[in-house]
């Protein structure tokens, strides 16, 4: 049993390690577009314009109250009908991924901007920096340090729950474990190797957050 | 001459109060002026107002000749005429004292990197702390900060320098190294409006006293006049409080001997 089970888990490789890759590709992804997406809704929501922050509180609160899957079958289903605009299910899941994750890491970054002292605002505008500047140079390097043990571990939730787009059809890492699993009846088997990939992936991630996240509590 | 500064009719408001009231005040060129006053009486509001870190409500406020109320005001421009320095220093924490004092003229006047550099290690000499020019922020005392947030504003070549209550925050031995560094500039003749509750200090270095309350100057005098025979009752009250604190009758009497 023991070395079938193993047995099976190496012929099996080449086509995990296909679903892995679709997995990670979506995981990379996203987290790079929320990143991007995260500190541009930073920045926007710290400018104290009523209008832009009234625009992205309802884009915060429709990503906290709406669950990721819902978003994603509304996109997938709705988008064809709505616009008759068809997006495949692996850009669609990068899509609610990146929106989702960027509304989680940009309350981070926003937090962040918000707890530095007011007066690094003013002492940068008056020597006459401009704000991109005044961001550039003096705010977000500041925050960097305070965004980014929180930023790590949304980076994991994303990784994880990108395993919701096998709904929408992404034959990722779950996808096909499960088709081995129909095939084969081990689900204990490939569901514990699942559980060794994500927890190899993640563990790290949030293990170096909580490095940071000590080292920098000192300085 | 016209004055550099002057405002007219100036008014600012904190949602319904009003916390300027029809401020005028003209400063010539290489004029030093002292505004004194209790807490909360609007001085550091019309600091702030002068290089728009507020916003004011109505009035006129000219500088060099041009009006700052006016929606076209290039305040980065402005700001680079006019320094500040604050009660906390408000350096940058992330960067060495070099890159602090020439992030300004760098990339705000984008100048050439060596002339920028020699004045700052020029400045720096000026202000004791040459040696220091590499350190970061948090490994220097209050006063050093405070010097190098001097030094800040000034390489960026300003016409004016405000200062907002720069030594508040200062433990007792580090106020002379600071107001000795602003006592030279007011000797080579910058123009500076000073917000301060050091009246010894104010007495020195003052062309001119300002004196507020509420939002309203009481009166405009010169120092000597202003610290032996104020005009205002508010004024000489406000001057009492302050030498209150040496006529205080000691706690404990002396012991008798017997």
């Amino acid at each position: 049993m023991a070395s079938s089970g193993l047995e099976l888990l190496w012929v099996s490789l080449p086509q995990l390690g296909k679903g892995a890759a679709q997995t990670l590709s979506i995981s990379f992804l996203s987290i790079a577009f929320s990143t991007v997406g995260g500190v541009l809704y930073g920045v926007l929501r710290t400018l104290n314009n009523r209008v832009i922050n009234a625009v992205l509180r309802v884009y915060l609160e429709l990503f906290r109250a709406i669950p990721v899957l819902v978003w994603l079958y509304l996109l997938f289903f709705g988008l064809p009908i709505f616009f008759g605009l068809s997006l495949p299910s692996f850009w669609c899941a990068v899509l609610v991924l990146s929106l989702w994750g960027a509304s989680e890491v940009g309350e981070v970054v926003r937090g962040a901007l918000h707890s530095l002292p007011r007066g690094q605002r003013e002492a940068g505008l008056s020597i006459g920096l401009s704000a991109p500047q005044l961001y550039g140079y003096v705010l977000l390097p500041q925050a960097l340090k305070r965004m980014t043990p929180p930023t790590i571990n949304v980076y994991t939730r994303i990784i994880k729950t990108s395993s919701l787009a096998v709904l929408i059809g992404v034959v990722d890492v779950i996808k096909v474990g499960q088709q081995i699993i129909e095939r084969t009846y081990e689900s204990v088997l490939i569901y514990g190797a699942l559980f060794l990939f994500f927890f190899f992936i993640c563990y790290p991630l949030s293990a170096a957050s909580k490095v940071l996240e000590r080292r920098w509590a000192q300085a | 001459m016209s004055a550099l500064i002057e405002f007219q009719g100036f008014n600012k408001f904190f949602g319904q109060a009003q916390v300027l009231k029809g401020i005028d005040l003209s400063v010539q060129s290489g004029e030093v002026v002292v505004i004194l006053g209790p807490s909360g009486c609007g001085k550091s509001t019309l600091l702030r107002c002068l290089n728009g870190l507020e916003v004011a409500h109505s009035g006129s406020l000219r500088f060099a000749g041009s009006e700052l109320l006016d929606k076209h005001t290039d305040w980065r421009q402005v700001r680079q005429d006019i320094g500040m320095v604050f009660q906390s220093y408000h350096l940058f924490p992330h960067m060495s004292v070099l890159d602090n004092i020439l992030l300004g003229p760098l990339k705000v006047q984008k100048r050439d990197p060596r002339e920028a550099r020699a004045q700052a290690e020029q400045l720096l000499e000026r202000v004791g702390l040459a040696d220091k020019r590499d350190a970061f922020p948090r490994q220097l005392s209050g006063g050093q900060q405070q010097r190098i947030a001097i030094v800040r504003s000034l390489c960026m070549n300003p016409q004016v320098m405000l200062f907002d209550e720069v030594t508040a925050a200062l433990d007792p031995e580090m106020v002379k190294e600071v107001l000795e560094v602003i006592q030279g500039l007011a000797r080579d003749g910058m123009t500076l409006l000073i917000v301060t509750h050091e009246m010894a200090f104010a007495r020195a270095v003052a062309d001119r006293v300002v004196f507020m309350e509420a939002g309203r100057i009481l009166e405009y005098n010169t120092p000597e006049a202003f610290f032996t025979n104020p005009q205002t009752a508010r004024a000489q009250q406000f001057l009492e409080k302050f030498s209150f604190v040496s006529t205080l009758p000691k706690k404990s009497k002396e012991p008798e001997l017997i």
